[in-house]
């Protein structure tokens, strides 16, 4: 399919979506409530078959947290960048881990940097750092000195 | 004071046990718990990060050529390849062609880093097993590609060759007659490999019907890779997204159907064949040109977003950037393969006994600084 087409078939699937060309890929933006349902539309429509989620991405922008979901077909080869934001103070976004089965480990990884929770995650702890660690040092204030401890 | 010992019997009730991070056969520091019931394997929890270094923290404070060398200490084992992965997408952000010489002796470093790669993976997964021989053969053979890489980069194993917009400098002229030299060589080598484990019935046996991955539970959970392609799932990115002087040379996609170990053992073993197809046909066809694009010394990325997918020895390698236009990006990510490669062993292992788990992680090849990054 190409872009346009996509952003038809998605718009039809999710109207509150919003779109944005990419350079490389068409982006999709949507809120963490619609997230989880547009997800699960995107593997099992015939027409889009995202079946394999190639990356996910945890990003500080700033006001907001957000992750970025690489999404492509094994059977079409088309792709689609999914950015979901949340707010700061109660980051929080559905877990997708269900559906694509790589998210797992890898919505720990974004626990463990930017404390994002996932809801409904099975297993949600650090992925990489210690359990009492403090703070998340992917966010653009973390503040290192406060795990000073050797 | 005494204690009374208890006897736990192991068939009956769940014990849980710490392999690693210390083991040998974890190839480096990782710790998997595993819960046992007797010798039957019911759940593996992987535990990392006893080598993360924080690379992707880092890059936020260096710059684009800084970040170039902490590329190389992920997946050591294809070093190469995780630069050029790097350096393409700096030079996508940037709209830079790079000359057609070094296009394609890209090309050749990456299949020669492949080769090594597969080598190492093939010595280390008879040791596994209990062949000791196989490490011996598998080391002396990848000593011949050393060699070429110690010529021409000016390093073994962790070259930083590459640099955003070429190399940092041109090929050694006897580069080329002593790859031709290591093709002649390792093809008389290969079929040795084949003799000594491919039809060894000891192989065979821990092999063939173990670590089932089917091919929809490969793409669901990102397993990529040979260890993807033994489960029938193609995936290669030289392929379907080709980069460089790949969709230029003739090669077959390894697919296997098996879904076991013994299919992504024998993935490996015919991709190092094509590999050196690759190489034959690359070889006496270097243009001749500039091994650089003059770049500006402080490389500043466009404003946006920017990610290129290559295949990387062990799977999908991917690079993401983001850039608010300074001469820092404002995040990086790496998409390691070994990481989501890992993510399926809890799946492939459950059932299955303690022996069989070293087998799955030897034919899973995953490399931990990848992992942990």
């Amino acid at each position: 399919m190409t872009n346009q087409e996509l952003r038809d078939s998605i718009g039809k699937i999710e109207p509150t979506a919003t779109f944005e060309e990419g350079k490389q890929y068409l982006n999709v933006f949507v809120t963490p409530e619609k997230w989880y349902n547009l997800a699960k539309q995107l593997k099992e429509s015939k027409e889009l078959g995202f079946d394999y989620l190639f990356n996910l991405t945890g990003v500080d922008y700033g006001d907001n947290l957000g992750v970025v979901y690489h999404l492509e077909s094994t059977t079409f080869h088309h792709s689609v960048v999914v950015k979901v934001l949340t707010n700061r103070q109660t980051p929080e976004i559905p877990t997708i881990c269900d559906i694509w089965r790589t998210a797992e480990f890898h919505e720990r990884e974004v626990f463990d940097f930017f404390g994002i929770i996932f809801t409904n995650h099975p297993d949600l702890r650090r992925m990489f750092l210690d359990d009492d660690w403090k703070g998340y040092p992917l966010r653009k204030d973390y503040d290192p000195s406060q795990n000073q401890r050797y | 004071m005494t204690e009374d010992l208890k006897v736990i019997d192991a068939e009956e009730q769940e014990i849980i046990i710490n392999m690693g991070p210390q083991h040998p056969s974890t190839h480096g520091v990782l710790r998997l718990v595993l819960s046992l019931k007797g010798e039957i394997v019911n759940k593996v929890e992987p535990h990392c990060g006893y080598i993360h270094r924080g690379i992707e923290k880092m890059s936020e404070s260096m710059t684009y050529q800084q970040i170039l060398h902490l590329t190389d200490r992920l997946d050591y084992l294809s070093a190469h390849i995780n630069n050029e992965a790097y350096c393409l997408t700096v030079e996508k952000a940037l709209d830079i062609e790079v000359p057609d010489r070094v296009k394609v002796v890209r090309t050749m470093l990456d299949e020669l880093t492949r080769l090594a790669s597969h080598q190492l993976w093939w010595a280390s997964f008879g040791m596994d097993l209990g062949g000791q021989t196989c490490y011996f053969y598998g080391l002396r053979d990848r000593e011949h590609i050393l060699d070429i890489f110690e010529e021409t980069t000016g390093s073994r194993f962790l070259q930083s060759y590459n640099t955003p917009g070429g190399f940092m400098a041109d090929i050694h002229p006897n580069f080329q007659k002593k790859v031709k030299e290591f093709i002649t060589y390792f093809r008389k080598k290969l079929p040795e490999y084949d003799q000594l484990l491919s039809g060894n019935i000891i192989m065979m046996e821990r092999t063939k019907g173990v670590g089932m991955l089917t091919k929809e539970e490969a793409i669901s959970y990102g397993v990529t890779g040979p260890s993807g392609r033994g489960s029938n799932f193609s995936c290669d990115l030289r392929k379907l997204h080709p980069y460089h002087a790949y969709d230029k040379v003739k090669f077959n996609e390894v697919l296997r159907t098996e879904c076991d170990s013994y299919a992504r053992y024998m993935v490996r073993m015919d991709e190092m064949r094509e590999s050196m197809n690759i190489l034959e046909q690359l070889v006496d066809n270097i243009p001749a040109g500039d091994f650089a694009v003059k770049m500006k010394p402080v490389i500043k990325l466009p404003e946006g977003d920017y990610y290129q997918r290559v295949e990387a020895a062990r799977g999908e390698f991917g690079v993401y950037i983001i850039s608010k236009g300074e001469k820092y990006p404002y995040r990086v990510k790496f998409r390691s393969p070994s990481f989501c490669n890992l993510s399926s062993i809890d799946l492939m292992t459950r059932g299955n006994k303690i022996a069989d788990l070293i087998a799955i992680g030897g034919s899973l090849d995953y490399v931990i600084p990848d992992i942990d990054r």
